[in-house]
């Protein structure tokens, strides 16, 4: 419990680090109000925004202005939108999550069989084809293979949607393109980590007991190996993100990627910095809820 | 010897292991049996392939080993021809192991209670709810305070000797026919070993369970065993009853053996290292295994003796004491 | 200089007795190759543009051409000459930004792990906060806003990605702490800075190259994705060749396909390097 909150504390000056670089770089890159405004803003609608945003106040005070904005969820005006930026980032908040956790079942889906099968068959031809599958996963750029895919299944066979949201067939190539590096990284961790257990004496108690050499390595085996793999997937939670704002674009999947990028090349910077706060608390939240799931599962830790 | 009926029967086991640098003969033509309730000890340093034999018995050896010859009768069949599926059959729930070291032995992650539980319900058709009050039931058994704690703690905040009691009332889940205790002891403190031993002694002669067990320690054998098996180098040197065994050793090993472990009643004048190591199984001597080591040995030891009879149960291999009974004779 | 030989002639003994290792040494070599003398091996100018040879798919498919190997864009230009072009981006943006990146990196990891304490913590959650934000997020809040030229980008990548020599280095300096040879330096009364610069760097050398090595495909990957959503270094790179043919993945698929292998064969060359380099220089790390 003082665990959780000392967590929780810990938080908060993260945040405030992420805000005062955004603020630093809004001001520091040129001035803001030409940044936040499209290209061809008349000089009234330049005017009110600087007043609108204290500009003519100390740098100090236009922190503590912005701070206090970013904490009621205010980050201006979405001029492409035109009206507050939160809600429309929040809007698209469901479609990037879905993908995400799409991504991340599947990659877990494939990782433990592949990586217990290759662990298991050490060495040999289905180990060899297994690892070299997942470096070669690793080494795939995922925006490629999303094009590679949608070449194959929706242009040539035809049998996948190409791209947008909509029924669980849309998802299929988005989260696969997702969720490739991320299974590749876990195959190899999976591989390791088995190898690791397999020599284990409880594994001996185990069959002993006259437990199936399936059921030793999936009932005993697996639960040891598998505490690492959540330590691995809430450190790549972050490349995870990144990943999927990628492949986004190649989909057009309407989550917050797309229009992070959009707002990007539009120069909508409320947007924008919603958008980056809105995505640095999802993988703060996913790190934490991670930390948290580590300390139930492994019995060992939890009177540390 | 008692009229008793044959529980286990190992014949000529021979269990090679194959490594990078060859093949390593680890058992060598071993036989003997384990009588209904009785309590055997093998003993032997290390290297001497007991550890090896027990896991022969189970069919537990790790990918490398491989039992090359011999036969290993459990109530009448023989465990080597079976199948795999028939083993397990037999693992956990008519032969029961109890290992060296009861941490790494335990599953990190699994409480106690299901540990103990799974073996239940592998092999018994019991409802969750019963087993889990037999699991209970066999925890106090062994000596266990508050088992309905335990039953749901981790290995981790147990003791060493709780675990040990807890590895314990896993083996007697199944109530088996045999338990095979490989070093039950060693890796505890000297005051919770006697404990441990007692328990062990206790429970098997009032459930009526035969006990195989694997030592180093002549201590611990007096401590349990009816019958002692004493191994080195792969094979059998001497095998008879406790008494023989502790008041007439035959062989030189087993004397040396004997005088390296203290004895309560001070009776010996001092204590002796037996010198040198157990040759490697690569480099087993051709004639008597033990002839590098021996005080006792001549020219006739360089080629193999044979383990024979030398009075009723107690066997010998050893080219001296033929010699000496030749001469009597 | 004979023993430095020396030394070099085991490591490429050892080297050459892994297979993976070798290939992936083979592949970097190739790339790195093909990077420097582009303008010799590629067989067109990359800009020449010939609409008479347009969307020619692979000269071995129904329409292709001998003299375009790997087909051309809907410019007719030559897209073989134009992947050989992209290695140099790819190759220099994930070189320097993994300079960059250990230059800011490796002394804070020294000075975080060494001292502990508040400077610690403070230097740890800035190390929190730019985990929180994908480097591709935070690459594209700061390139959209700026006018990116080659610099910029290289810095602003650099600079998105210190925090894992950070990590490693501050993790690893946790441990040597606890080793008699530093104690007995600290009790000795050796300056700190002689401490950090003369007995932990070293220590934590071999670390760094496997990170550094391993960091360089994940730079070209951020490289080839910046590129590919438009927000690259204005030149022929790998992911813009993508991105050009993404609009025309039903007609002219080769366009998309043909960077893309470069891409993951180049990656794939420096993650089996890097998992040589690991294997060898700190067996007991699997990060």
């Amino acid at each position: 419990m003082t665990y959780i909150i000392k967590k929780l504390f810990q938080i908060i000056p993260v945040l405030f680090i992420i805000s005062f670089v955004v603020f630093i770089f809004v001001n520091v890159s040129g001035d803001p109000v030409v940044l936040m405004l499209p290209e061809d803003a008349s000089n009234e609608e330049i005017k009110a925004m600087q007043e609108s945003l204290g500009l003519d106040k100390p740098v100090i005070v236009q922190y503590g202005l912005f701070l206090s904005n970013v904490m009621k969820g205010q980050f201006g005006q979405s001029f492409v939108y035109k009206q507050e930026a939160l809600p429309i980032v929040l809007e698209r908040l469901p479609a990037t999550f879905e993908l995400m956790i799409a991504a991340i079942i599947i990659s877990i889906l494939i990782s433990i069989p592949l990586g217990v099968l290759s662990a298991i068959k050490r060495n040999t031809f289905i180990d060899l084809f297994i690892s070299g599958t997942s470096v070669l996963g690793k080494a795939m750029p995922n925006f490629w293979l999303g094009l590679m895919l949608m070449l194959v299944f929706s242009v040539y066979l035809q049998i996948l949607p190409v791209s947008s949201r909509g029924s669980l067939l849309h998802l299929v190539l988005p989260a696969i393109t997702t969720g490739t590096a991320m299974a590749a990284e876990l195959t190899r961790m999976l591989r390791s980590q088995m190898l690791d257990v397999l020599h284990q004496d409880y594994m001996r108690t185990a069959r002993s007991k006259g437990l199936s050499h399936f059921s030793v390595v999936y009932k005993h085996g697996l639960r040891n190996s598998l505490l690492p793999v959540i330590t691995l997937i809430a450190l790549n939670i972050s490349t995870l993100v990144g990943g999927a704002l990628v492949t986004e674009v190649v989909f057009a999947w309407p989550g917050i990627g797309q229009l992070v990028i959009s707002a990007v090349h539009a120069r909508d910077m409320a947007v924008v910095q919603a958008c980056i706060f809105v995505i640095a608390i999802f993988v703060i939240g996913a790190n934490f809820l991670a930390d948290i799931l580590y300390r139930v599962v492994d019995p060992r830790i939890k009177y540390r | 010897m008692k009229e008793s009926e044959v529980l286990l029967e190992v014949k000529n086991l021979k269990t090679h292991f194959n490594t990078i640098n060859g093949v390593v003969p680890s058992v060598e033509d071993v036989s003997f049996y384990i009588n209904k309730g009785e309590k055997v000890a093998i003993v032997g340093e290390s290297g001497s392939g007991k550890s090896v034999t027990s896991l022969s018995i189970m069919r537990l050896l790790s990918e490398t080993g491989k039992i090359i010859d011999g036969s290993i009768h459990f109530c009448g069949r023989n465990l080597i021809e079976l199948s795999e599926k028939d083993m397990r059959k037999i693992r956990g729930n008519e032969i029961a192991m109890v290992f060296q070291e009861p941490l790494s032995s335990l599953n990190p992650v699994m409480t106690v209670g299901k540990q103990i539980m799974e073996s239940i319900l592998l092999h018994q058709k019991t409802r969750k709810q019963n087993a889990k009050q037999q699991v209970i039931d066999l925890l106090n058994k062994v000596g266990i305070p508050r088992p309905e704690k335990v039953f749901s703690s981790y290995p981790h905040l147990l003791s060493g000797g709780m675990r040990q009691r807890v590895m314990i009332a896993m083996a007697l889940s199944c109530q088996p026919k045999l338990i095979i205790a490989d070093e039950p002891t060693t890796a505890l403190d000297v005051t919770i070993q006697a404990q441990i031993l007692s328990i062990l002694k206790e429970l098997s002669e009032q459930e009526e369970v035969a006990i195989l067990l694997i030592t180093h320690d002549l201590g611990v054998v007096a401590e349990v065993a009816d019958r002692v098996i004493v191994m080195y180098a792969g094979q059998v040197v001497e095998q008879a009853e406790i008494f023989s065994i502790f008041d007439y050793p035959k062989h030189p090993y087993t004397k040396a053996l004997l005088n390296s472990t203290p004895k309560l009643d001070f009776s010996q004048t001092e204590l002796l290292s037996i010198e040198g190591t157990v040759p490697s199984p690569m480099e087993i001597p051709t004639g008597c295994r033990f002839y590098d080591r021996c005080d006792f040995s001549s020219e006739i030891c360089k080629q193999s003796p044979e383990l024979k009879e030398i009075t009723d149960g107690h066997q010998v291999r050893c080219w001296l004491v033929e010699e000496a009974i030749d001469n009597r004779i | 200089m004979k023993t430095n030989q020396l030394t070099f002639l085991k490591w490429l003994k050892m080297l050459g007795s892994s297979k993976t290792g070798s290939l992936g040494a083979i592949i970097i070599l190739t790339v790195t190759f093909t990077a420097s003398f582009a303008s010799f091996i590629a067989p067109h100018d990359v800009y020449e543009v010939n609409l008479n040879a347009a969307s020619l798919p692979p000269s071995w498919m129904d329409g292709g051409e001998s003299q375009y190997v790997l087909g051309t864009d809907r410019l007719g230009r030559d897209l073989f000459s134009r992947v050989i072009y992209g290695s140099q981006i790819s190759l220099l943006v994930g070189i320097s930004a993994v300079i960059v990146a250990g230059v800011i990196g490796v002394p804070i990891g020294l000075i975080s792990g060494y001292y502990g304490g508040f400077i610690d913590s403070f230097f740890m959650r800035i190390v929190d906060a730019n985990i929180a934000i994908p480097v591709i997020l935070i690459a594209l809040f700061v390139l959209g806003f700026l006018n990116p030229n080659l610099i910029m980008f290289i810095l602003v990548v650099g600079v998105a990605t210190w925090y894992t020599y950070a990590r490693v280095v501050r993790s690893e300096v946790l441990s040597l702490k606890e080793r008699e040879f530093i104690k007995a330096a600290r009790v000795t009364g050796v300056r700190n800075s002689v401490i950090l610069i003369r007995h932990l760097l070293p220590n934590v050398t071999s670390s760094v190259i496997v990170v550094s090595t391993l960091s360089v495909a994940t730079t070209i990957i951020i490289e080839s994705s910046l590129s590919f959503l438009g927000l690259g270094p204005k030149a022929i790179t790998w992911g813009a060749l993508l991105s050009d043919g993404r609009d025309y993945l039903a007609t002219s698929w080769w366009i998309a396909t043909f960077p893309g292998i470069a891409i993951t064969i180049t990656v794939l060359g420096i993650i089996l390097l890097g998992d040589w380099l690991r294997d060898v220089l700190d067996p007991h790390s699997h990060v």
